[in-house]
C-alpha cells in the first residue's frame, strides 16, 4: 500500500471504526482514539514531503491499478508540487478540528469524530486522484459527512443550511459530471487526466467544458455571485465544521479550475480569463465591503473567506509564475487563518453562546492570552508582513501588477478592506471596557485550547517568515502547468 | 421436439415448480403460528434456484427448449438468480411483518410468492410471445392475490382492487399489441417476428400499430408516466411486504420482457420505439421527481421515486441504436440491466428497514416516523441513509455508478438532443436528492418522538446488514458487476 493510499483510508479506517464501536458512555476513549488516528494519519503524510523530489513537475508517489474495468477507471494516485501541501494542511487541520471538538461536543461524539476523520481521507482523495472518475468520487462524497456535520451539530437554523450546503454544491457538480462523461468518450474511453490534457477540442467545446467546470468549482471556491450560500453554511455549522470548510473544502474548489478548467480547456480558460479575473475582483473589493457591515462574527468571516479566495482565483487566472504560485500560498495561508479565525470564534462561542459582535466587548480584560492569539490571528487575516497572510496576497498583487496595472492596483486596494473589517471587528469584539456580565465572567483558555491555537499560530507564523519550502515545492509544476496552458489544443 | 436438451434449459423452472407444489402440501400440517417449517423450507429452494441459475450463468451458454419456445441465456439466468435472491430476502424482512398482520394463518404468502417467482422466471425464459405474455400473468395473478392477503384491511383491498383492474387493462394492451405483431408477422417466435422485420417487406405502419400497444403495455409493467397511476396507490395501500414483493424482483423480470420483445424481437424497429421510451422516460423524470416531493408517507414518496428511477432505465434503453448503427447498444442496455439490479438491491434494504420499524400493528410508513431514527438505532439508520444516498446517486453509493453508465450511454451517442436529455436527467436527480436527503434529516436531525428501540429477529438483522453494506461495497468495487451485466447483455445481443 502506498503513501498516498495510507493516508487517505487510515483516517477512514478509523473513522469507520470509531462508527462502528462507540457509544457516549464511553466518549473518553472515543476522544482518544480519534485523536490518535487524526495524528497518525497526519504522521504518514510527512514522509511526503521528505520524500518529494524537486525539480520535476511530474507525479510522485503514483499508484496505479485497474479500479472499474468496464469504463476504464483507474484507482491513480499521484501528487505534484500543485497538490502536496494540500494533502498535508488536510491531515493538518484535521489534528486540530478533532482538538477542538473535545469538550465541546457531547452528544454523539462518535459519530462526530468519525464524520471528520472519514471526511478528512477523502479530502485527500480528492488532492491525490489522477483519475477523473475517481476524483470526482471523492469531491461527491465529501458532501456526505459535511451534510450531517452541519445538520447533526449545527446552530438553529442547521437544516436550512444542511440542505443549502448540499443541493447548491450538488447543482455544480452534476453539471462536471457530464463533462467528466463527455470527456471520457470524446477521449475514446478513458479518464485519465494526463490523457485528457492531451486531447485536442474545439473551441466551443471547451468552452462549454470550461463552464461545466466552473459551475463545480465556481460554487465550490465560492466565486461571486455564487457565493451565497457560504455565509449561511458557516454561521449554523459547528465549529469544527466551519474550520474544515474554510480551511480544506474551499480549496478543493480553487484545486480544480489548476487541474482540470486550466489544463483541459486552456483556450477556453484564455478566453474567458476577462470574466475570471472581474468576478474575482468583485469578491475581493464588493465581498469586502459587506463584510465591513456584518453583525455577526463567523458571517464576517465567512464574508472575508470570499474575499481572500477571490486573490486566489485572480492569482489562477493572470496565467503567470507569480499570480498562480501566489494563488497556491493563498490557499494554504487562507487554510491556516482561516481555521484559526473560526476556533477563535468557537472559543468565544463556547462560552456566551453568541456569534453577535455587539455581545462582546472588552475580552481582553478577561483573556488575555486568547486575545494574544486572537490579534495575531487577525493580522495574519488583514496580511501583515511576517504572517502567512502576507506571502500569497503580496505574490498575487506583484504578479497582477505584472498582468496589467489597474488590476493589480484594484486588487491592492482591496487589502485596506480587509484590515478594515478584520481589525474594527477586533477592536469591538476584544478592545474596550468589559461590556457586559457575561464577558465579566469569562475564563481565559485552557490548555487544549491554547495547543491548538499554538499550533495554527506556529504554522501561520513559520509560513509568514519562511516561505521557501512552500515555493520550492510548487516551482516547477506550475510553470508546467503555465506552459501547458499557453499551448492552444485547438483543432 | 422435446428432446434433453429442452429440459435442461428449463431445470430450474422445473425445481421451482415441484417445490412450490411440495410447500403448499407441507403447509398444510404445518401448526406453528410463524410457521417456520414453510419458511425454512422457502429458502432453501429459492436458494437452490438461485444456485442453479447462477451454475447456469455462469456457463455462459445460450441454450433454447420446446422448439424456440423458451431460452437460457446468461442475461436472463443472472436476472433469473437476482430475483431468487430478492424474494428471498423479501421473505426474510417480510414473515415477522406478516406474522404481526395476521398474513400466516395459512401458508399462502410463501407459496404464492413462489408462484410469482415461476412467473418471472417464465418471462425471463420466454422467447414466444405467448411463454412470455403466460408467465406474466402468472407474476400478476400471484400478485393480486398476495396484495389482498390482508382481507380485513379496507386499504389493501382497495389496493388490490386498483391493481387488478389497472393490470387488466395493461395486460390487455400488451396482449392486443402482440396479436398485432402476431398478425403482420405471421409468428410468435421472438427471433422469427425480429427476422420477418428485418426483411422490409411488412407493411411499417401495421408494425408501428401493434408496437405502440406493446409499449404501452410495458409501460404499465415498469410503472413509467403516463401509465403510472396504479404504483403509488398500490406502494402504499399493501402490507409493505407485499410492496416489496411487487417492488423489488417484478422489476427485473420486466426489464427482461422489454429487452426480449423489444432488443430481441423488433430491433429493426428501434428507432420507433426509442423515440416512445424517450418521451415516458422524460415524463417519468419529471413526474415521479416532482411529485415525490410532495409526499408525506414514505412508501409512496418511494413509489413515485420509483417512477423517476424507472425513467433512468429507460434513458438507457432508448439510447442503445444510433442512426441504425447497433455498435454500442450492448453497452446502453448493459448500463440499464446495472441500473434495474442495484435498484433492486438498494430497494430491498430500504424498504426492510421500513417494515422493522413498523411492530405490534402499527405501521411506521409516514416520514415523520423516521424521526431521530439515529438516536434509537444508529445501525438501521446507516442501513436506511446508505439506501438513500443511493438512490440519489451520491458516490460512493451503488446508485451513483448505475446512473454514470446509464448516462455514458446517453452521451456516447454523440447526439447534442442526448446531451441535452443527460443535463434534464442530472437537474432531475438534483431535484431527486431534495427528497431523499429530506429522509435523511428526519433521521439523523431530528430528535425521536419515542423512545421504542428497534429490535429484530438474526436473520433479518443480518440479512438487513449486509444488504445495506452491499449497496456501499458494491459501489466501492462496481467493476464486477458492472462487466457481468455488459458481458450478459453482449451475449445476448450476439448474433
Amino acid at each position: 500500500m502506498g503513501l498516498l493510499s495510507l493516508a487517505i483510508w487510515m483516517p477512514i479506517a478509523f473513522g469507520v471504526l470509531l462508527l462502528a464501536l462507540g457509544r457516549d458512555e464511553q466518549a473518553r476513549s472515543v476522544r482518544w482514539i480519534a485523536l490518535i488516528g487524526a495524528v497518525a494519519s497526519f504522521l504518514v503524510t510527512l514522509p511526503l514531503y521528505d520524500g518529494f523530489k524537486l525539480g520535476t513537475a511530474a507525479m510522485q508517489f503514483v499508484e496505479k491499478t485497474s479500479w472499474i474495468e468496464r469504463f476504464n477507471v483507474n484507482y491513480h494516485l499521484g501528487v505534484d508540487g500543485i497538490s502536496l501541501w494540500f494533502v498535508l494542511l488536510t491531515a493538518f487541520i484535521n489534528v486540530v478540528v478533532v482538538i477542538a471538538g473535545w469538550e465541546v461536543i457531547t452528544r454523539r461524539v462518535n459519530q462526530y469524530m468519525g464524520a471528520f476523520l472519514i471526511l478528512s481521507g477523502l479530502m485527500i482523495g480528492v488532492f491525490s486522484a489522477l483519475d477523473g472518475l475517481l476524483f470526482y468520487v471523492f469531491f461527491e462524497a465529501t458532501l456526505i459527512p459535511m451534510y450531517l456535520i452541519i445538520g447533526i451539530w449545527g446552530g438553529p437554523n442547521k437544516i436550512y443550511a444542511a440542505f443549502k450546503f448540499f443541493l447548491y454544491t450538488l447543482l455544480g457538480s452534476l453539471l462536471m459530471l457530464i463533462a467528466l462523461i463527455f470527456l471520457y468518450t470524446k477521449s475514446g474511453g478513458s479518464f485519465d487526466l494526463a490523457t485528457w490534457y492531451k486531447l485536442p477540442l474545439g473551441g466551443t467545446t471547451q468552452t462549454l467544458l470550461f463552464f461545466a467546470f466552473f459551475a463545480a468549482f465556481a460554487v465550490k471556491v465560492p466565486m461571486w455571485p455564487v457565493h451565497t450560500w457560504l455565509p449561511d453554511v458557516h454561521v449554523e455549522a459547528p465549529t469544527g465544521g466551519s474550520a474544515v470548510l474554510a480551511a480544506i473544502m474551499l480549496k478543493l474548489g480553487a484545486y480544480g479550475f489548476l487541474r482540470f478548467s486550466m489544463p483541459i480547456a486552456p483556450d477556453a480558460a484564455r478566453e474567458w480569463a476577462w470574466l475570471m479575473v472581474a468576478l474575482s475582483l468583485i469578491a475581493v473589493i464588493y465581498v469586502g465591503l459587506v463584510a465591513l457591515v456584518q453583525q455577526d462574527m463567523k458571517k464576517l468571516v465567512a464574508y472575508s473567506s470570499v474575499a481572500h479566495m477571490g486573490f486566489v482565483t485572480l492569482g489562477f487566472f493572470i496565467f503567470n509564475d507569480l499570480g498562480v504560485s501566489g494563488g497556491l500560498v493563498q490557499m494554504i495561508a487562507h487554510g491556516f487563518v482561516s481555521g484559526a479565525m473560526f476556533l477563535s470564534i468557537g472559543v468565544l462561542y463556547d462560552r456566551v453562546h453568541s456569534r453577535e459582535i455587539a455581545s462582546y466587548g472588552g475580552v481582553v480584560n478577561t483573556m488575555p492570552k486568547f486575545t494574544a492569539f486572537a490579534l495575531f490571528f487577525a493580522m495574519a487575516n488583514c496580511g501583515l508582513p511576517a504572517t502567512a497572510g502576507f506571502v500569497g496576497e503580496w505574490m498575487v498583487i506583484l504578479g497582477a501588477v505584472k498582468f496589467n496595472f489597474w488590476i493589480g492596483m484594484a486588487a491592492a486596494s482591496a487589502l485596506i478592506f480587509g484590515a478594515a473589517y478584520t481589525l474594527w471587528m477586533f477592536k469591538r469584539v476584544y478592545l474596550g471596557p468589559v461590556a457586559n456580565d457575561d464577558v465579566k465572567s469569562l475564563t481565559d483558555i485552557n490548555g487544549r485550547e491554547f495547543l491548538m491555537l499554538a499550533l495554527l499560530a506556529v504554522a501561520v507564523l513559520y509560513m509568514g517568515i519562511y516561505p521557501k519550502p512552500f515555493t520550492d515545492v510548487m516551482g516547477t509544476s506550475v510553470t508546467e502547468l503555465l506552459k501547458h496552458v499557453a499551448m492552444s489544443k485547438l483543432n | 421436439m422435446i428432446d434433453k436438451l429442452s429440459w435442461i434449459a428449463v431445470y430450474p423452472e422445473i425445481v421451482l415448480l415441484v417445490m412450490a407444489c411440495v410447500i403448499l402440501l407441507v403447509d398444510l400440517s404445518v401448526k406453528s403460528a410463524r410457521r417456520n417449517v414453510t419458511y425454512v423450507l422457502t429458502l432453501l429452494t429459492l436458494a437452490l434456484v438461485a444456485f442453479l441459475s447462477a451454475l447456469y450463468a455462469d456457463a455462459g451458454t445460450t441454450l433454447y427448449g420446446f422448439g424456440n419456445m423458451v431460452v437460457s441465456d446468461p442475461m436472463g439466468n443472472w436476472l433469473k438468480c437476482f430475483a431468487a435472491v430478492a424474494v428471498m430476502v423479501t421473505l426474510v424482512y417480510g414473515r415477522p411483518y406478516a406474522a404481526d398482520r395476521d398474513m400466516l394463518r395459512g401458508g399462502e404468502m410463501f407459496t404464492l410468492s413462489l408462484f410469482a417467482l415461476l412467473g418471472m422466471f417464465t418471462m425471463i425464459s420466454g422467447n414466444n410471445f405467448l411463454i412470455i405474455y403466460m408467465g406474466l400473468e402468472l407474476l400478476t395473478l400471484s400478485s393480486y392475490a398476495l396484495v389482498a392477503l390482508r382481507r380485513d384491511n379496507a386499504i389493501a383491498t382497495e389496493a388490490a382492487m386498483k391493481y387488478f383492474v389497472l393490470g387488466a387493462l395493461a395486460s390487455g394492451f400488451l396482449l392486443y399489441g402482440l396479436s398485432m405483431m402476431y398478425g403482420a408477422t405471421g409468428s410468435l417466435d421472438v427471433n422469427d417476428v425480429a427476422r420477418a422485420i428485418a426483411t422490409g417487406q411488412i407493411k411499417h405502419q401495421v408494425l408501428v400499430f401493434g408496437l405502440v400497444f406493446v409499449v404501452a403495455g410495458l409501460a404499465f409493467k415498469l410503472g413509467v408516466v403516463p401509465f403510472h397511476m396504479w404504483i403509488p396507490d398500490v406502494y402504499q395501500g399493501a402490507p409493505t411486504a407485499i410492496t416489496l414483493m411487487i417492488g423489488g424482483a417484478p422489476k427485473l423480470a420486466a426489464f427482461a420482457i422489454v429487452i426480449r420483445l423489444l432488443v430481441e424481437g423488433m430491433l429493426p424497429l428501434a428507432i420507433d420505439w426509442q423515440q416512445m421510451l424517450m418521451v415516458l422516460a422524460v415524463g417519468s423524470l419529471l413526474v415521479g421527481n416532482l411529485a415525490a416531493i410532495a409526499q408525506t408517507n414514505l412508501k409512496r414518496m418511494l413509489a413515485f421515486s420509483t417512477i423517476s428511477q424507472m425513467g433512468f432505465v429507460l434513458l438507457g434503453l432508448m439510447s442503445g441504436v444510433i442512426n441504425g448503427n447497433t455498435m454500442s447498444s450492448a453497452d446502453a442496455y448493459g448500463s440499464s440491466m446495472f441500473y434495474v439490479v442495484t435498484y433492486v438491491l438498494t430497494t430491498l434494504a430500504s424498504f426492510g428497514v421500513i417494515m422493522l420499524l413498523a411492530r405490534d400493528g402499527f405501521e411506521s410508513e409516514e416520514i415523520a416516523d423516521f424521526a431521530g431514527l439515529n438516536q434509537r438505532s444508529p445501525l438501521y439508520a446507516a442501513v436506511m441513509a446508505i439506501c438513500l444516498f443511493s438512490l440519489a446517486g451520491i458516490p460512493p453509493m451503488v446508485g451513483f455508478y448505475a446512473k454514470l453508465s446509464v448516462l455514458q450511454a446517453l452521451v456516447a451517442s454523440g447526439q447534442v438532443f442526448h446531451l441535452g436529455l443527460a443535463v434534464f436527467a442530472v437537474m432531475m436527480s438534483l431535484v431527486g436528492a431534495f427528497y431523499y436527503l429530506r429522509v435523511v434529516k428526519v433521521m439523523y436531525f431530528d430528535e425521536p418522538t419515542n423512545a421504542h428501540v428497534v429490535s429484530a429477529s438474526t436473520d433479518v438483522r443480518v440479512v438487513l446488514s449486509v444488504n445495506g453494506l452491499l449497496v456501499l461495497i458494491l459501489g466501492l468495487v462496481p467493476g464486477g458487476l458492472m462487466s457481468l451485466c455488459a458481458h450478459a447483455i453482449a451475449q445476448m445481443m450476439a448474433p
